[in-house]
């Protein structure tokens, strides 16, 4: 029997393994959280008695039908949580758990890797008390946590109202929402994101529940830095056409959207290509995910589309994996996944209008400013090998001369600023460009793995 | 278009090609260095970064001594840092067979004057703690030295460009005509223009696709490509100085002066030269974790962030080819380095240049003939199965492995 892989057990990886486990193949879910739910269903650690029907409000009834699926469906699969994917190699997936090392093989691999914050450095990022918006939701929903007892959420993110949200029911101060995007990009973005009139609403909602509670939101503004000796202690940020304005804090949730996971996708093989839109590389697919090599991508690892898309994407790429497989299903409606895809990836189109990555930031950083916190590696620092390479820099050649990018996250988070950097410097900021190459590990591997390796 | 002409053109600007440019304009020589791709951006970046002398083949040993000399004042030259530090080399031995090439290499060594202390298994692991009783001896060599040699390539071709090379990227060369006693090579760039350079003299840097253009004047380079696994750790205190080298080369690693652990493990792996894209395998680096964690069981505590390989050019003497061409007058070869490339290259590159501009040079570089491959009959007298997987060597006949 032919066996399909799926990577991760967020909306896409369980729409993709339900669709799979009804079919004649062998389904493994890999993940590598303890519990099924992606970063968008995270579920809370087990013994903790938080109220996720009032930490997520409307959002309650798609997280409740989620988990539930998902429970049914781990236990007709191979479902193997804990688990690191780490490199994909010769039609193998390499995997981690427990402190032992395991290749699994596949007919077909389903990448449904997720995506994770998206940073643009500021003067003060890297002080304590800073989050990324996705870390800060993260440790609410999995630790019942708050960041601090008063906190600013900014950046550019439809993240940021429902962060704020989310916050303020868990009982959380919410000094100001700092939106890098201006309101007038917001309405210019409506036509798009009525194509999902539902979600607009939610977020339309979010936002109308802050101004009720009377927290401060600052439409356009520029984050100048977060300040702080031991941590952040303030927020300074300049509104349109105004002196700047320092908000006091304790905590700072902070991000501009989101960035695909797209390193095991290729490790095996698939190609890659810059999305202007989105302005990061995604994996070359069709609209049901195929991406090569036997390999099917679905869900924010290929294109950011939220948790809705991503159970859509999932169920096309399942399908076509079956279908490619000669394993057909009559479970999927293909023509009314494709349409409700697109429209959703409309609706994401708008979102990526009505919060702008501010690119162009890269530029105008002071050269103090660390950009790869994990080689405390500063703009300047890049800017000098750029200049050293007569300014055609690309982007591998500064990592290799300055170490940006070559710690613990291997640019996860330090890739999306020096690719703008990189592209400001070749004076061709809107066009393709270069990434990051990936190698394995994909993270950070345990050499104790390795003791039971017959060496 | 109208030809570019120089006294001198060479092909790849890997280490080798801008280290050749480098010693040409000290001798006021016009060079203009063509590089496919990115200067260093092939295997001149990713090796393992040491300059080893203990245990360098005999053969290799003078030119090796020869270019640790430029070694040891070259960022003075070149006025950046290439992390140049001599923190010493270590070859470790885990059985008896390992002891005895310890003590072979340790005359040889010390008979070119080098300071090499052998050392038992209880003043092994005084010396060094962190390591298991699996060692059952060692040698310590205190002049051999390390650099980053991502920076290495990058640094002489500026160098060489302040002296007056065009270092020129992104350009194929396409072939290369002979006429009027000069070389009439014609590139190819991405953008689809065409320049022509005419030089006196040609230097074949091309690193594992130097076969490819010797052939263009009818000589044959048995080369083959293959790359090292290379892996390296998030940093930790440190804790080792000198390069540790299991003197199989079955494990080798060094500690960087910022804290990062640099792990290799031969045999070498098959790698791609067409298309030039080269990854450790996942099977490749448990087997070197798990030879890691035999010999230095500490590292088990830590975790693995990176892994790289690259496409070295090899023959199966593991020597490299450097002289003049057999065929063509002004046509030079520099390149088959067999992993070598790194600590030989700047002695390589005055050979070269010497040549070039005094035609003799006083390096010894007579064994690295390329009409050593015409010889009948030739053996081989190395482990060949410690340096490669099964797979890297090419099939072919007449040589004993």
């Amino acid at each position: 029997m032919a066996r399909v892989v799926v990577i991760g057990a967020g909306p896409a990886g369980i729409a993709a393994a339900e669709v799979l486990s009804r079919a004649s193949v062998e389904v493994a879910v890999i993940d590598e959280a303890p519990r099924a739910g992606g970063q968008y269903h995270r579920a809370p650690a087990p013994g903790l008695a938080l109220d996720m029907r009032r930490l997520l409000g409307t959002g309650y009834a798609a997280y409740e039908t989620f988990h539930n699926d998902a429970a049914s469906v781990c236990s007709r699969v191979d479902y193997r949580p804990g688990t690191l994917a780490w490199g994909v190699h010769g039609g193998a997936v390499h995997l981690a758990s427990r402190g032992a090392a395991k290749a699994l093989g596949y007919d077909a691999l389903v990448l449904a890797t997720g995506a994770t914050d998206r940073i643009m450095p500021v003067p003060g990022w890297t002080l304590p008390g800073v989050f990324t918006l996705g870390g800060a939701q993260a440790l609410l929903k999995d630790q019942g946590c708050l960041i601090g007892r008063r906190v600013v959420v900014c950046g550019s993110s439809p993240l940021l109202y429902l962060a704020a949200v989310q916050y303020l029911r868990a009982g959380g101060e919410i000094a100001a929402v700092i939106d890098t995007t201006r309101f007038a990009d917001k309405l210019r973005a409506l036509p798009d994101m009525l194509a999902a009139p539902r979600v607009l609403r939610d977020g339309l909602h979010h936002m109308a529940a802050l101004k009720r509670r009377g927290v401060r939101i600052i439409h356009g503004a520029t984050i100048d830095a977060f300040e702080g000796e031991e941590r952040v202690g303030a927020v300074v940020c300049t509104p349109p056409n105004r002196m700047p304005l320092r908000i006091a804090c304790d905590a700072v949730a902070y991000g501009h959207g989101l960035r695909p996971e797209t390193q095991l996708a290729e490790l095996a093989g698939c190609a890659l290509r810059f999305d202007a839109a989105q302005r990061t590389h995604v994996p070359e697919t069709d609209l049901d995910g195929r991406a090569g090599q036997g390999v099917y991508v679905a869900g924010d690892g290929g294109t950011i589309g939220g948790g809705q898309a991503a159970a859509v994407s999932g169920r096309l790429a399942a399908a076509a994996a079956l279908s490619d497989l000669g394993a057909t299903t009559n479970d999927v409606d293909l023509e009314a996944g494709r349409r409700m895809l697109q429209r959703l990836r409309r609706f994401q189109r708008g979102l990526a209008t009505a919060f702008r990555w501010p690119g162009e930031r890269a530029g105008q950083l002071d050269d103090a400013v660390i950009l790869c916190r994990c080689e405390n590696v500063t703009m300047g620092e890049v800017r000098a090998a750029i200049a050293l390479e007569d300014g055609a820099a690309e982007v591998n050649r500064i990592k290799a001369a300055t170490r940006c990018g070559m710690g613990r996250c291997q640019g996860r988070f330090c890739g999306p600023g020096l690719a703008e950097v990189a592209a400001i410097s070749a004076q061709h900021p809107g066009s393709e460009r270069d990434r990051l190459r990936v190698q394995a590990p994909i993270k950070p591997l345990p050499i104790a793995l390795a003791e039971d390796v017959v060496p | 278009m109208s030809a570019i002409d120089v006294d001198v053109a060479i092909v790849g600007g890997g280490l080798i090609g801008c280290m050749t440019a480098f010693a040409l304009c000290k001798r006021g020589r016009s060079v203009v260095v063509l590089e496919r791709g990115r200067v260093g951006g092939e295997s001149s970046g990713v090796s393992f970064g040491s300059l080893r002398l203990q245990g360098q083949h005999a053969v290799e040993l003078p030119l090796a001594l020869r270019a640790h000399e430029i070694w040891e004042t070259i960022e003075e030259e070149l006025g950046e840092s290439i992390q140049f530090a001599r923190h010493g080399h270590v070859h470790l031995a885990l059985n008896d067979e390992h002891r005895a090439r310890l003590e072979s290499n340790a005359r040889h060594g010390r008979a070119h004057g080098m300071d090499i202390t052998l050392l038992d298994r209880e003043m092994t692991l005084r010396r060094w703690p962190f390591l298991s009783d699996k060692v059952v001896a060692a040698s310590w060599s205190t002049r051999d030295a390390v650099v980053n040699p991502r920076l290495v390539a990058p640094a002489f071709a500026r160098a060489a460009r302040r002296l007056g090379a065009t270092i020129h990227e992104g350009i194929e060369v396409a072939r290369v005509e002979q006429g009027g006693g000069r070389f009439i090579v014609h590139g190819r760039m991405r953008d689809g223009s065409e320049p022509v350079i005419s030089s006196a003299a040609l230097v074949n840097a091309a690193g594992a696709w130097s076969d490819t253009l010797a052939a263009q004047f009818g000589e044959t380079i048995p080369l083959f490509a293959a790359g090292p696994a290379e892996l390296v750790t998030e940093p930790i205190p440190p804790f080792a100085a000198p390069v540790m080298h299991v003197v199989d080369g079955s494990i080798l690693f060094r500690q960087t002066d910022r804290g990062n652990v640099i792990i290799a493990g031969h045999p070498r792996m098959k790698v791609d030269a067409e298309t030039r894209r080269a990854r450790v395998p996942p099977d490749k680096i448990l087997i070197n974790l798990a030879r890691l964690v035999a010999i230095v069981p500490r590292m088990r505590a830590h975790a693995v962030i990176r892994s790289w390989t690259g496409i070295e050019g090899y023959v199966e003497d593991m020597m490299p080819v450097l002289g003049p061409s057999s065929t063509t007058p002004g046509l030079y070869h520099a390149c088959a380095f067999s992993g070598h490339g790194l600590q030989m290259g700047p002695a390589a590159a005055v050979a070269i240049a010497e040549l070039i501009a005094d035609g003799a040079t006083t390096m010894p570089i007579a064994p690295f003939d390329i009409r050593r491959f015409y010889a009948t009959g030739q053996q081989r007298t190395l482990s060949l199965a410690e340096e490669f997987q099964a797979d890297v060597l090419p099939p072919r006949d007449g040589l004993v492995r």
